[in-house]
């Protein structure tokens, strides 16, 4: 097949970077939604070791 | 920052194939992709002996995650490459070409790696069984690899062959930026999982040790292996 012209050509390039870029950044995201529940999780046991350190013992 | 200069300079140092044009560009992802993918499987196989050999789950940590995002990065093979097939070729797909075929199967053979592990559910044999994919789908990569190039290509070009795929001086340098970046974008994205779930585990773990002592005396003996195994 011959070269396809810059302006059909760059749709394709532009598709194929973009892509990767989606697939990075979807990763990306889970990734911090992953990391706001650990944070969450950090705090709650923070709560909890407070309770007990406040409590009767 | 080495993924932004190879982006750099494919699009602004790299000269435009002869052949092919502009769509050449798509090269520059697709292949780094593929070899980074792959390079992952075999060192998947290679922690699946080392967790064999020491009976550290450590190990088989690290082969779950290193296959986990050779996954990810098959994915971005197969999207670029049928983008790329469409743009050069004028099909997304081509059944009867082997390196794209074999490709498949490899992806393919690794996406089963998730249900096998899923459907084992003492930790210690799911770790075992996991290790003893990670090395056979491990083995086959290579042995796939050298199978491909045995084989006549129809369509599809060779890049690491003797002569580097006859790449002038420019290209040459702008792929190999680029395989780099996506090499160390590939071990920033393991550390980053490794990472995340070695904190769930321990968080976990706290949260056992806290609720454990809640417990009346009598209860509270249990000892510390009932806290769940390292995640998947």
């Amino acid at each position: 097949m011959p070269a396809l012209p810059l302006d059909e050509a760059g749709k394709y390039v532009a598709g194929a970077y973009g892509v990767f870029v989606a697939l990075i950044l979807v990763y990306v995201s889970i990734m911090a939604a992953r990391l706001q529940r650990i944070e969450r999780e950090v705090q709650n046991l923070t709560e909890l070791a407070e309770r007990k350190l406040k409590g009767p013992r | 920052m080495l993924l932004t200069t190879a982006i750099a300079l494919v699009f602004f140092y790299a000269p435009n194939d002869a052949d092919q044009g502009f769509v050449q560009k798509i090269f520059y992802v697709h292949v780094p992709l593929a070899i980074v993918a792959l390079i992952g499987f075999v060192a998947a196989g290679v922690m699946g002996v080392m967790h064999l050999r020491t009976r550290d789950d450590r190990w088989d940590q690290r082969s779950y995650v290193a296959i986990h995002m050779g996954v990810i990065f098959g994915v971005g093979v197969l999207a670029t490459g049928a983008i790329w097939a469409r743009a050069s070729w004028g099909k997304w797909w081509v059944w009867d070409e082997p390196t794209l075929v074999s490709f498949l199967i490899v992806f393919l053979l690794y996406v089963t790696y998730y249900p096998l592990r899923y459907s084992i559910e003492d930790p210690q044999r799911r770790a075992r069984y996991a290790s003893v994919f990670a090395i056979t789908a491990g083995a086959f990569v290579p042995i796939n690899f050298i199978a491909v190039r045995l084989a006549e290509s129809l369509v599809h070009p060779r890049v690491l062959n003797q002569t580097a795929g006859d790449m002038p001086g420019e290209m040459r340098l702008t792929f190999l930026v680029a395989l780099a970046g996506m090499a160390l974008l590939y071990i920033a994205l393991v550390k980053l999982e490794l990472t995340s779930k070695h904190a769930r585990y321990e968080l976990r773990r706290l949260r056992r040790l806290l609720e454990e002592e809640d417990r009346p005396s009598g209860a509270a003996a249990q000892p510390i292996a009932t806290v769940p195994a390292k995640p998947n």
